[in-house]
This record gives C-alpha cells, sequence and structure tokens, in this order.
C-alpha cells in the first residue's frame, strides 16, 4: 500500500525491474571475478567472460618442420596437418578443431579463409583447409619449414589450473594460514576484555561512567592512521617489532570501541529483574557477569565476532605496517595488493583466482550467519 | 615456533590470562584487601565494590589508552620533529605538506570522496530499502546487495578492476564502448573523473550497510501516519519523501556520518587501483607513501585526517550524552 511507485500493476512491474536492474549492477563484477578465476589466460583475454559459455577465435602458431617435403614431379611438395602440432593439439584435445581463417605473418594471423591459395614470401604457394590440413607446393626444394598462423574456433573451457598455480606455485597457501593465524585470536582476545568492560558500564555504579561511555563512542571514530606511527615505534622499543604478536595486539585495541560499545548497548537491555534478583541471592558481581550476562549476551557477541573477523580478514593496512613484508609472514590482502598485482599484473586469471581465494570465507562468514551481522550493524551505529 | 602453535598459545595465554586476571583480582579485593569479616566488615563490602567497576575496566581501559589515545597525542608530538625524528622543526611538515601540489591534489580529491561517496551510499540505501520493502524476494534482493560489506577492499577493487580494464574483452564498459565502435579508454586514467570511478567502488560495498539500517528505520515508522497521508489524498511520492523521509532523517544522518567517517579512513581501494597516480590520490593513501620513509610527513597528514574526522566525533559524543540523560 506505500510503495513508492503506487499501487498499480505498472507500479509493481517498474518496482521489480528497478530492483533487478539494482541487483545485477551489484553482482555482476564479482561474478565475472568467478567465471574469470576458471578460464585460461587466452581465453581471458581473448573474450569476455560473458562469453565464457560459447565458442572462441583463438590464434594459434605453428612452426611446421621440413623434413616431410618431397618431390612430385618438378615441384617439391609439403603436406601435414596443422592439428598435429604438440602445442595446438593440446588445445584440442577432442580433436574437433577447426580452421577458421589463417595467415602467414604475424601481424596477420587471419588474412585468408581456409581453401585461398597464398604466395609465401620465401616462395611457394600455401593452401590451408578447414580441417587444418596443409599443402605447400614450391618449385624450390624445401628446406626450412614455414611458420602458419590459424585462428580456430576453440569451445569453452573451464579450467582448475589457476587453483594450482595460485595455492601451489604462488605461494597463496602460505598467506592463506597468516591470514588465518592474525584473524582467530585477534577476535577471540578483544572480546572477553570488552565483555568485562562492558558489563561495568552497563551495570555497575561508579562516578564517571557517562564520561568513559562518552570517551568510547568518541575512539570509535579516530582513524587507524595516527596509531600506525606511534605505535610500530613503541612496539619496536619494547621488543615486539613488527610480528604476529605485534599485530594481534594492534587488532585488539582497534577493535576495542565498537566491541565495548556494541555489547554495552546490548548488555543494557537486558530486563534489570534477573540481575537484581541475582544479587539480592547473593551473587557477586563477577558470578553475575558469568552466569547471567555472558549466556544471555551471546548474540551480541557473535555479531563483534563476525565484524573483527570479516575487519581483520580483511584488513590491509594494519597488516602492511605491523608485519613484516616477507613472503613467510605475507597475509592474503598484503600478496595481492603488493605482490601478485606488480609481478603477475597481467595475468588476469591469477588475480582473479587469488583474489576468489581470499573473499571465499568472508562469503561463506556473510551468507551462513548474516542475522547477526545484521543485528549487530543496527546495533553499533549510533542513535 | 611456527606462527599457528604461536597463534594458538596466544589465544590459550590471552583468554586464560583475561579469565585469571578477572577472577584473581576480583578473590584478592574480596579476601586479602578489603575482607568481609571483622569489625568493618560493612565499610569493606562498600569500598569493594568501589574498587570493582575499575578492577572490570583496567585491561580495556588500558588497551584502548594505549592503542588510540596515546597515538593522538604521539603521532601529533612526532610530527613536529624531522625525517628521522632528532630533530625538532615545529610546524614545518605541516608548512610543507600545504605547499606541495601532491597534497593538494589529494585534499581536494579527499573533499570529493567525502561529500560524493556518503551521499550516494545513502542515497543508493534508501532507494533499494524502499523498494524492496513490499516485495516477494525483497530479502533475497537485499542479501545479494549486502553482500560487497563482507568483500575486502583489496578484493572489490580486483573485482572492480576488470570491470575497469581497458582491454575490450576483459572490461565489460570497454566492451560495451567496443560495439557502439568508440575507441578503448582506460577509465582510471581519465582525469578528475577516474576518482569517480574509485569512488564507486566504496559506494558499491557500503551501499549495502545504508540499507540495512534505513530498511529497519522504515519498518519502524508507524504505520498509522502513512494511512493518514494516504486517506488524505497522498500520492506515493508525498508519503515517501513527506512522511518517510523526515520520520528516518535522524537514523539518515547516523548513516551518513559512519560513511564519511569511513571515506577518511580507507586507503586500499586508491593504493591497489592506481596507486596513487593519475591525480587519485587521497589523503590515507598519501599517508602511506611516506610510511616507513618519512615518519615526520607521514605523521602529519595523519593528524590532518584526525582534523577532519574531529567535528564528527564530537557531534557522535554529543549525540551519545543526549541518549543517556
Amino acid at each position: 500500500m506505500d510503495n513508492i511507485a503506487g499501487q498499480n500493476q505498472g507500479g509493481k512491474i517498474a518496482v521489480n525491474i528497478t530492483v533487478i536492474i539494482l541487483v545485477l549492477l551489484w553482482l555482476l563484477p564479482t561474478i565475472g571475478l568467478f567465471v574469470s578465476s576458471f578460464r585460461e589466460r587466452d581465453q581471458i583475454s581473448n573474450s569476455g567472460w560473458w562469453q565464457a559459455p560459447f565458442s572462441v577465435d583463438l590464434n594459434f602458431r605453428a612452426r611446421v618442420a621440413a623434413d616431410g617435403a618431397r618431390q612430385e614431379g618438378t615441384q617439391y611438395v609439403l603436406e601435414g596437418n596443422l592439428f598435429d602440432d604438440p602445442e595446438i593439439a593440446e588445445a584440442f584435445p577432442e580433436d574437433n578443431g577447426s580452421v577458421s581463417a589463417f595467415g602467414t605473418r604475424a601481424v596477420a594471423p587471419d588474412e585468408f579463409t581456409p581453401g585461398t591459395a597464398t604466395e609465401l614470401r620465401s616462395g611457394g604457394t600455401l593452401t590451408v583447409q578447414a580441417d587444418g590440413s596443409f599443402r605447400l607446393e614450391s618449385a624450390e626444394p624445401i628446406d626450412r619449414g614455414p611458420t602458419i598462423y590459424l585462428a580456430a574456433e576453440t569451445p569453452p573451457r573451464f579450467t582448475l589450473l589457476n587453483y594450482d598455480t595460485v595455492l601451489n606455485a604462488n605461494g597463496m597457501d602460505r598467506a592463506f594460514i597468516n591470514t588465518l593465524t592474525v584473524t582467530i585470536p585477534a577476535t577471540i582476545i578483544p572480546i572477553l576484555i570488552a565483555a568485562f568492560a562492558a558489563y561495568a558500564l552497563a551495570w555497575m555504579d561508579f562516578p564517571g561512567r557517562g564520561v568513559l561511555i562518552a570517551a568510547v563512542v568518541g575512539l570509535l571514530v579516530v582513524p587507524l592512521q595516527l596509531a600506525l606511527v606511534p605505535l610500530l615505534k613503541l612496539h619496536t622499543d619494547i621488543g615486539i617489532g613488527q610480528s604476529f604478536l605485534g599485530i594481534w595486539l594492534a587488532h585488539t585495541g582497534f577493535g576495542l570501541p565498537l566491541a565495548v560499545y556494541l555489547l554495552r548497548n546490548y548488555m543494557v537491555g537486558l530486563p534489570r529483574d534477573i540481575i537484581e534478583g541475582a544479587k539480592v541471592d547473593g551473587a557477586t558481581d563477577f558470578q553475575i557477569f558469568t552466569k547471567i550476562i555472558l549466556p544471555l549476551s551471546f548474540p551480541a557477541l557473535a555479531s563483534f565476532a563476525i565484524f573483527q573477523f570479516l575487519w581483520t580478514w580483511n584488513d590491509l593496512l594494519v597488516a602492511k605496517v605491523f608485519l613484516p613484508s616477507g613472503a613467510e609472514s605475507q597475509v592474503m590482502t598484503v600478496k595481492i595488493a603488493d605482490d601478485l598485482l606488480g609481478s603477475r599484473g597481467g595475468d588476469w586469471g591469477i588475480l582473479a583466482t587469488a583474489a576468489f581465494v581470499s573473499i571465499a570465507v568472508p562469503l561463506i562468514v556473510f551468507f551462513t550467519m548474516q542475522r547477526y551481522l545484521v543485528r549487530g550493524l543496527l546495533a553499533g551505529s549510533v542513535k | 615456533m611456527s606462527p599457528v602453535l604461536q597463534g594458538l598459545l596466544t589465544i590459550i595465554i590471552g583468554v586464560g590470562g583475561c579469565v585469571g586476571y578477572f577472577y584473581a583480582s576480583n578473590i584478592i579485593l574480596d579476601k586479602v584487601i578489603f575482607p568481609a569479616r571483622g569489625p568493618q566488615a560493612g565499610r569493606n563490602i562498600n569500598r569493594a565494590n568501589k574498587v570493582r567497576p575499575w578492577l572490570f575496566l583496567f585491561p580495556a581501559m588500558f588497551a584502548l589508552g594505549l592503542y588510540l589515545v596515546y597515538p593522538v597525542v604521539g603521532s601529533f608530538y612526532r610530527s613536529l620533529f624531522d625525517r628521522l625524528g632528532n630533530n625538532f622543526i615545529g610546524l614545518d611538515n605541516y608548512i610543507n605538506l600545504f605547499a606541495e601540489e601532491a597534497f593538494r591534489t589529494a585534499v581536494f580529491n579527499n573533499l570529493l570522496w567525502v561529500l560524493v561517496v556518503p551521499a550516494m551510499a545513502t542515497f543508493l540505501g534508501l532507494l533499494v530499502a524502499q523498494l524492496t520493502d513490499r516485495l516477494v524476494w525483497g530479502n533475497f534482493a537485499k542479501s545479494l546487495i549486502f553482500m560487497p560489506m563482507a568483500i575486502s577492499f583489496v578484493g572489490a577493487s580486483l573485482i572492480w578492476k576488470f570491470v575497469y580494464s581497458a582491454n575490450p574483452d576483459i572490461g565489460i564498459i570497454n566492451s560495451i564502448r567496443d560495439s557502439m565502435g568508440l575507441e578503448a579508454l582506460d577509465p582510471l586514467q581519465v582525469p578528475f573523473w577516474n576518482n569517480f570511478f574509485l569512488m564507486f567502488i566504496l559506494v558499491w560495498i557500503q551501499t549495502g550497510f545504508a540499507m540495512v539500517i534505513l530498511s529497519a528505520a522504515l519498518r519502524g515508522i508507524p504505520e498509522e501516519t502513512i494511512e493518514a497521508a494516504i486517506i488524505d489524498g497522498a500520492n506515493p511520492f508525498q508519503v515517501f519523501f513527506q512522511i518517510k523521509v523526515p520520520q528516518i532523517m535522524g537514523t539518515i544522518v547516523v548513516v551518513w556520518t559512519t560513511i564519511t567517517i569511513l571515506v577518511l579512513k580507507v586507503f586500499d581501494i586508491v593504493y591497489t587501483m592506481t596507486g596513487g597516480n593519475f591525480d587519485t590520490d587521497i589523503l590515507p593513501s598519501y599517508m602511506m607513501s611516506f610510511m616507513f620513509r618519512d615518519d615526520g610527513r607521514a605523521t602529519a597528514v595523519a593528524f590532518v585526517i584526525m582534523l577532519l574526522v574531529l567535528p564528527v566525533m564530537i557531534w557522535n559524543i554529543r549525540q551519545a550524552r543526549k541518549e543517556m540523560r
């Protein structure tokens, strides 16, 4: 009844179409990355991922050996099939290749249609048929085989080769483990510290409580950039330096304001009766906290855990500063941004695969625990 | 020791240490320092309860102080020194920064980001929230638009690198240009507008956030106000802009400021996409170009970012205090 585009049928269709367009715009780039990660380098640079389910014309080059040449009357003849070339044969494992064009110069690999005869610069006439068979006729003895270029319709092909390369040769497996190593302690440790503080701010009465809550709200927005130089210096001075221990501590510190804020907002909303009842029955604050508050706050704890997990997993800045830059401690974001983009800048298949490996876990977490994420977002924004 | 083992050990020490600290400190407080027996039992219990909140707060306050409060002072102090930190040079770092063309470009670009990204993300979020509100597949659509929230800025940048690629066989934008007979171009090298292409990546990530919060706010609007407006003959647009939007204005402002703050911190997108080339630097990425090379300059840039965030911070604190009263 209160849709923006009205109650009529036309309005409903308009709304549906608008939402479909928006959803596609939001989804397509990610699908493109996903599809590209299963395609080979040649395929990626010869056709868009949206054409991946269809056949593509790929260019090949065959260096024909001259040793099969024979004499027919006054002519010297060299015959064969281009699809017998080992490199080309590899691209057509099912023997179903078909030449759509051929050429004799690298600058014009698809100059002629199959069946036409063309003069070679080195002398002689070359004909290539659609099935790949060729015939070279020359008045002179053929002692050097020609190089023939051809374009052939290649069926769509998907491969796990990129994943193999990324995980085994590029060291992404190591980076994956490093990311996990950074993420898990950095998610778990702040929760407990924050939970105790949040309980004190929510249910204990002491002077200065209001000021402290305001301070936490203020600290929520302090830019991380400020912390980088002084803390790295501090870490170096006390002997932690750039290390996993350093990044765990840093993530713990940076995650605390949100944790305290989220948990306090949630705990304040817990029913007063339960807590006061427990106090009357003689429970200490410590008992109330561990036996009543912690179990009841599970949804808020889960929300924060998901936030902190996503944030530390996806972080680039803190990892660049607080971890050493060597391969043995690189996390995936640093690996992609500093290593792969530099050295493999043109290898789109590798880049797509690396990116997908790094976003797979957050996506799984996102889709399985979206409920907690939404709840956390709603509680966490200053209302 | 392998980092994985080290990580496990840290979890055990961290969690065990926390629990141990809280447990032991409470016991010591109640049994040793202010024992609840003897002639002063009552007074001791009161005293113990006055100290206890600070036991609960201490670890968090210590970490917050060290990792977020100290850096504000520490960074400012460091920014008054030269590259190696040996000589006090007053505000020279700031003066040099403002004299530099690249810094002014970064500030200008950053202002563009601050103006455009929160506005676009909030607007699109509000649009999606409203459109999907009564849709049968609304929750599914929302979930898909929310998805980029889970993707890292680096991952998102790579995703959009494919979209923006100058090769018509890779980039969908150039593919469309190609089919219209236009020449291929690299969107990231188009002067001025390349900033907007980068901004859109962040809009793409943040729209879901805006949508989730605004969607909840829209649901919270009392039905009667809408029904009354419809009975009075308001058309859907009037209902939306004159009844709904004013009622969720507070939430819109919150979403807007939250994204604004994020914009001032994100360096990953520019760093991954252009490395700050083609006049696309913003302050956070500009700062990283000095990190490890000139700490004086780097901290000066960081402090400029802090100054830009300050108004929002003060506003947030005032809102929070108002709410507590």
